[in-house]
């Protein structure tokens, strides 16, 4: 990037950094590093005030391929970093990059407590449901049975489910996508017009460890039928008569769950399918947990309700504490009984 | 009270009416006795008659142990006087024990012919079982080699809170304020400014405060009558000679606290301090947790790991970041202090080390953090290590900590230990306008041809720090191994080469720019010298004193900066035929000092929990010279 370009003229060339990109031929981390360029033009961000931070894994190798600030730290440990740095300076736009090893696993505890905290700052968990860089154990997020080189019987352990957790920890914004989708950039851009700590799980294709693991929903083919992209203010539509049959999502009263329901001609209303509202927490709780197959897979903004962030409440009450008392060191350090010694 | 001596050995008789010139008081209790607090309003006191002091308060881990209990005591030593005090006293003159428990676990300690006060009212059946007496001590007879008074300080507590009307339990709380003021009363001390300070802290509350103040005089009046006076008599220590100046007391979690402040302030950068609660070390974020008027924000972090971290983040992003915690917190924060030295940011991490490994004693001190600060990190991974040596110290050693990681873009580690962060001293209010600034100044301009240089190094080995928000100067940083100037990813084996020795030069080079060491006590060269860092100071410098006086050749070193080392040291520590090494630990420094310069450095090390004592170091000395 020439530094004469105005902010307004950028292109997704000039958020390339000079670094040679190290992921494996046909990760998909290729497609959100294409997907996060793009909506950094779409969004007119300043390369200058935008900071990626990562842990350590495959995906958090990312920032190095930006051309804006980056700092890549150790396993786990970004959300602390991130936090660090935001109260630091408050103006700058954060963005977080982490894995499911990486954020819910040894990082898990950070995670959850940048969330509850509701730190300002867009949180990208790349989910593999492997561990790529130490070369294919299972991770926490990895379904029951996965065999892997720590698994040879296959897993055991039951999986996590990341915008679960994040809404379990406080989240007040949790949203969903996957690493070829073309909704990733709006997904993102959703993120971060969003005043707080903004969970984005984004499923993401490990080919050598863990590949097409998420072909059940993600393969383009019949996608309509088994992807729900939710939108504010629409009905849970999904499917088409040509993939079998449009469908919808309601409520199931009698069992306090949802349930999927036929539409006929169109009439959703009479299906009883609900419409999306992005600050119905119950809700989000049910989306996230619905298990697939039985259910779509749930993308696209679950929940956006936002609080005041941490980074501003911080910045506040430091400003209150302070108003209407003078930094004077000599009189802080002479405070309380003294005595004078004279000559 | 002749036989109030305090710096005489143990079988010292007593000299006439001749006043000491120091005198050494232990204040023990129940751990709900409010020990901690008596002491503190009583070195209050004393720093106010001018007389110099040395504290050290000694409390179980537990918040409330059950009452009565052996393990429950908690003690406060103070040693004060009208000469130079150094620390706080090897054995009490006076112990004041507020029940059997206190007795029996400090009595040891007393010095022969000392004078013990004690609450015959809390010498009931039931605390005597708890304290595992069998008989009461106070009628046995086991207690002769002591002066002892005995009186019922409860009943005595209660009659003179009586016209208040508080509750029983209420009223017996006043019991500390009634032996402060029968203290007081034996050392002529003004009770004014203790009066006025049970005023504010019980503003809410006047009966209270009205309570504690008729208990306080109460004690003080026991003094004067007649009732006790054929035992005991005032003493007057007269105020010692000092330096002319504005005084105060303060301890050593306060001066680290206002050392970051005025360091940051020197450094004209604001300051973040991430913390999480351990003991010794919360003290520091208390205090800075107030001080949002001098530009420092604190966070409460999750755990040990995120408070490092997010010190770092806030360092990237053009702040002071400070950690501080105690062993285990640091040896969690291993890792995050690894990648502060790889990507070379500045940053404070504060020690107060307490007795170790694992939890260990967390409310006692010791020295046995020394190879971890030093050493302990995966890789080779050198960052400055200083030792501040006293409460008052620890401000200049804070400041220097500052330096010494804005200037060179570096992690410092500063030691400090459980003694040092509690214990209190007088402190000669220093003016900060006496400091010299060292102003940092960022990167703001492309210090490449066609791009941003971020590990372009300058003469010193130092790279830039360049502020995210930056226009113009992007670039990434992280924890792998980096091409020198531009800090692109490169991990082949002459760049790690490179990059391994110009870290390391870079912090060997500190040794050009810190004080050369002086000799503390005595001269260059010599048959002995007592090579000490830390808290060791003031029983090494008393003993060295000591045992000058007796005509012994004997010097001390004391080592602030620990790594590196004294350009200097090596050869001064040539000069003597004997160095002693004495550590509260099993001899870390001295493993250091045969490594680095191949002296035959001997140890004397002590891991009781408990301070060397003057006369322990004095021996080893007297040993050596034998």
């Amino acid at each position: 990037m020439n530094d004469m370009t105005p902010i307004s003229k950028l292109t997704v060339k000039d958020w390339e950094s000079d670094q040679e990109v190290r992921w494996c031929p046909g990760c998909g981390d290729y497609a959100i590093l294409k997907a996060v360029q793009r909506t950094m033009v779409d969004l007119g961000s300043d390369p200058s005030q935008t900071v990626f931070v990562s842990g350590i894994g495959c995906s958090s190798r990312f920032p190095y391929y930006m051309a804006s600030y980056g700092f890549h730290t150790i396993h786990g440990r970004a959300p602390a970093f991130a936090t660090g740095i935001k109260l630091a300076n408050p103006e700058l736009d954060i963005w977080l990059v982490t894995g499911d090893g990486d954020g819910m696993s040894i990082g898990g505890n950070h995670t959850m407590h940048m969330i509850r905290r509701n730190l300002d700052c867009q949180i990208m968990l790349f989910n593999n449901e492997i561990y790529g860089l130490t070369k294919g154990q299972y991770s926490p997020t990895s379904r029951l049975g996965t065999n892997s080189p720590t698994s040879p019987g296959g897993s055991v352990d039951r999986p996590a489910l990341p915008c679960a957790f994040a809404l379990g920890s406080g989240a007040r914004f949790v949203a969903r996508g996957f690493d070829v989708s073309k909704n990733l950039p709006e997904v993102l851009k959703a993120a971060h017009a969003h005043r707080g700590a903004a969970f984005v799980e984004i499923f993401q294709n490990c080919i050598v460890y863990n590949k097409d693991v998420f072909e059940d929903f993600a393969a383009p083919k019949g996608a309509e039928a088994r992807q729900l992209w939710l939108q504010n203010g629409e009905p849970m539509l999904f499917g088409s008569e040509k993939s079998g049959g449009a469908k919808g999502l309601a409520l199931d009263v009698e069992h306090l769950t949802l349930k999927v329901v036929d539409v006929i001609d169109g009439d959703w209303q009479s299906a009883g399918v609900i419409v999306h509202d992005v600050t119905n927490r119950s809700v989000a709780h049910m989306l996230v947990e619905l298990p697939f197959g039985e259910f779509p897979m749930a993308l696209g903004v679950i929940y956006d309700d936002p609080r005041p962030t941490f980074d501003s409440t911080v910045t506040a009450q430091n400003a209150k504490l302070a108003a209407g008392k003078e930094p004077n060191l000599a009189k802080l350090l002479a405070k309380g009984q003294t005595w004078t010694v004279e000559d | 009270m002749a036989t109030l001596l305090a710096d005489g050995d143990s079988t010292a008789q007593p000299a006439g009416d001749a006043v000491p010139d120091a005198v050494v008081v232990r204040f023990a209790g129940d751990s709900g006795d409010g020990m901690q607090l008596t002491g503190g309003q009583f070195t209050l006191s004393t720093a106010l008659a001018g007389n110099d002091l040395a504290t050290f308060p000694d409390f179980p881990a537990e918040i409330r142990a059950p009452q009565g209990t052996l393990f429950g005591v908690s003690a406060f030593q103070i040693n004060f006087g009208s000469t130079a005090i150094d620390t706080a006293g090897d054995q009490p003159d006076v112990l004041v024990a507020m029940n059997p428990a206190a007795l029996k676990t400090n009595v040891g300690a007393l010095k022969a012919g000392g004078l013990i006060i004690a609450d015959s009212g809390e010498f009931t059946k039931r605390n005597l079982e708890k304290a595992k007496y069998e008989v009461s001590p106070l009628e046995d007879n086991s207690l002769s080699k002591w002066q002892l008074l005995a009186f019922d300080i409860s009943a005595l507590t209660l009659e003179a809170v009586k016209p208040f009307g508080l509750g029983n339990k209420e009223a017996l709380r006043c019991k500390n304020m009634w032996t402060l003021g029968l203290a007081l009363w034996m050392f002529d001390r003004d009770r004014a400014p203790l009066q006025q300070w049970l005023r504010d802290k019980f503003a809410k509350n006047p009966i209270l405060a009205d309570a504690n103040i008729a208990a306080l005089n109460a004690g003080h009046a026991y003094g004067e009558t007649a009732e006790i006076g054929g035992q005991f008599r005032q003493q007057h220590l007269g105020p010692v000679p000092s330096a002319p100046g504005l005084y105060r007391t303060v301890t050593g979690a306060e001066s680290i606290s206002y050392g970051l402040v005025a360091g940051a302030q020197l450094a004209g950068l604001k300051m973040f301090f991430g913390g999480y609660p351990i003991t010794p070390a919360s003290a520091i974020l208390h205090n800075l947790a107030k001080l949002k008027e001098f530009g420092v924000t604190t966070f409460q972090a999750e755990d040990e790991i995120a408070a490092i971290c997010s010190a770092i983040g806030a360092s990237y992003a053009g702040q002071l970041g400070v950690t501080s915690s105690s062993g285990p917190g640091i040896a969690l924060k291993g890792e995050a202090m690894g990648l502060a030295v790889m990507t070379e940011l500045p940053l404070v991490i504060v020690n107060s080390q307490r007795g170790g490994p694992s939890t260990g004693l967390p409310t006692k001190t010791e020295q046995s953090d020394l190879y971890q600060a030093v050493y302990g990190r995966n890789g080779d991974t050198p960052l400055p290590v200083i030792a501040s040596r006293s409460p008052a110290d620890c401000y200049d050693c804070a400041i220097e900590a500052v330096r010494l990681a804005v200037q060179f873009m570096t992690p410092v580690m500063l030691l400090t230990d459980g003694y040092i962060a509690n214990a209190a001293e007088p402190w000669l209010v220093p003016d900060p306008d006496s400091y010299a600034p060292f102003p940092v100044e960022f990167l703001a301009e492309m210090n490449g041809e066609t791009r941003v240089l971020p590990y372009k190094r300058d003469d010193r080995g130092v790279r830039p720090w360049i502020k995210p928000g930056t226009p113009g100067l992007m670039h990434r940083i992280g924890g792998i191994e980096k091409a020198p100037d531009t800090g692109d990813l490169d991990y082949s084996p002459g760049t790690h080469q490179l990059q391994t020795d110009a870290r390391k030069d870079k912090i060997d080079g500190i040794a050009n720019v810190i004080p050369a060491q002086e000799v503390t006590v005595g001269e260059a060269g010599g048959k002995l010298a007592v090579v000490g860092w830390g808290s060791t100071y003031g029983p090494i410098h008393q003993a060295v004193n000591r045992a000058r006086a007796k005509g012994m050749d004997v010097s001390q070193i004391h080592v602030r900066h620990i790594w590196p080392l004294p350009a200097n040291l090596g050869e001064l520590l040539h000069t003597y035929d004997k160095l002693l090494v004495p550590e509260m630990n099993t001899g870390q420094f001295k493993t250091v000092l045969r490594d680095q310069y191949l002296v035959d450095a001997k140890p004397l090390n002590k891991v009781s929990g408990q301070p060397f004592t003057i006369a322990e170091i004095e021996a080893a000395i007297a040993g050596e010279l034998a």
